[in-house]
């Protein structure tokens, strides 16, 4: 009962946060909303029992993801004047379109297919997905190492390519 | 508990506002919010399909989003950043250095 309360709260929470990134005018309200929808994922993930991916959002997504926009969002500074005509031909009507058919075959697949979401869903053991640092760290070096190693290579090249990018200068022709 | 399936009806929801904000909006930055909006979406599947199925390698597969996002937001924005530089604008319309 108190997950149903905590889904529809933080779930309504996480949708007005996604709609304002997508609806306001302002980056820096669009940053703002990329918190809440966030932070109210990371509630969900306390929930479902990722303590550990919960920590990890807010510390590297709330924390250095989002600074990380407002710092690029005061640097090229905020230009609230900007046009919203749409330049592209019928591109409004096309994602509307687009939208209603992927609901429709969403909700033609939950209500009248034959499928089901997640097979064993009936007995779950809240301790097989205890997401404690222990439960988490045994897998990922073990079964994960060399996506591990990878994902380390990727981001010392993301780090050097970042800096190759801000040093950039342009030729003098 | 809450079924699984609604933890996937609110991921979709949140990867379908994401996807029309890609597709409706011209700012680079919003845009790349709206990417960070869908990579969350599909997180939270994975965290309900793993607990659904008493895995704990969906939390795992979590993990790695999350770098491969934190790698890609920091390239995206240094792209951004040398983009404003050359043309003071953070609009993709007017990006048409590769056209032929």
């Amino acid at each position: 009962m108190a997950e149903a309360f905590i889904f529809v709260l933080m779930g309504l929470g996480a949708l007005a946060g996604a709609v304002t990134v997508v609806v306001a005018r302002n980056p820096v309200y669009s940053a703002i909303g990329l918190l809440g929808t966030l932070l109210s994922v990371a509630v969900l993930y306390v929930a479902q029992l990722a303590h550990l991916v919960a920590a990890v959002q807010i510390i590297v997504y709330a924390g250095a993801v989002l600074t990380l926009f407002l710092f690029v969002i005061m640097m090229i500074g905020v230009d609230e004047d900007q046009s919203r005509d749409e330049t592209l031909p019928y591109q409004r009507w096309v994602v509307g379109g687009l939208a209603i058919v992927i609901v429709a075959f969403a909700a033609g697949i939950t209500l009248f297919g034959d499928f089901e979401w997640v097979p064993a869903a009936t007995a779950t053991d809240p301790e097989a997905t205890n997401g404690t640092v222990e439960a988490i760290a045994g897998p990922l070096f073990t079964d994960w190492v060399l996506a591990f190693e990878a994902t380390a290579l990727l981001l010392t090249i993301a780090a050097a390519g970042a800096i190759a990018l801000a040093h950039y200068r342009r030729r003098e022709a | 508990m809450v079924d699984p399936g609604w933890y996937m009806a609110l991921a979709g929801a949140l990867f379908l506002i994401g996807a029309l904000g890609l597709l409706l909006r011209r700012n680079a930055l919003v845009m790349f919010m709206c990417i960070e909006l869908m990579l969350n979406a599909v997180n939270l599947t994975l965290i309900s399909a793993g607990r659904a199925l008493n895995d704990i390698n969906g939390q795992v597969a979590v993990f790695f989003v999350l770098v491969v996002a934190a790698a890609e937001v920091v390239v995206g924005l240094a792209i951004i950043v040398a983009i404003f530089r050359l043309r003071a604008s953070a609009s993709v319309d007017e990006l048409s250095e590769l056209r032929g």
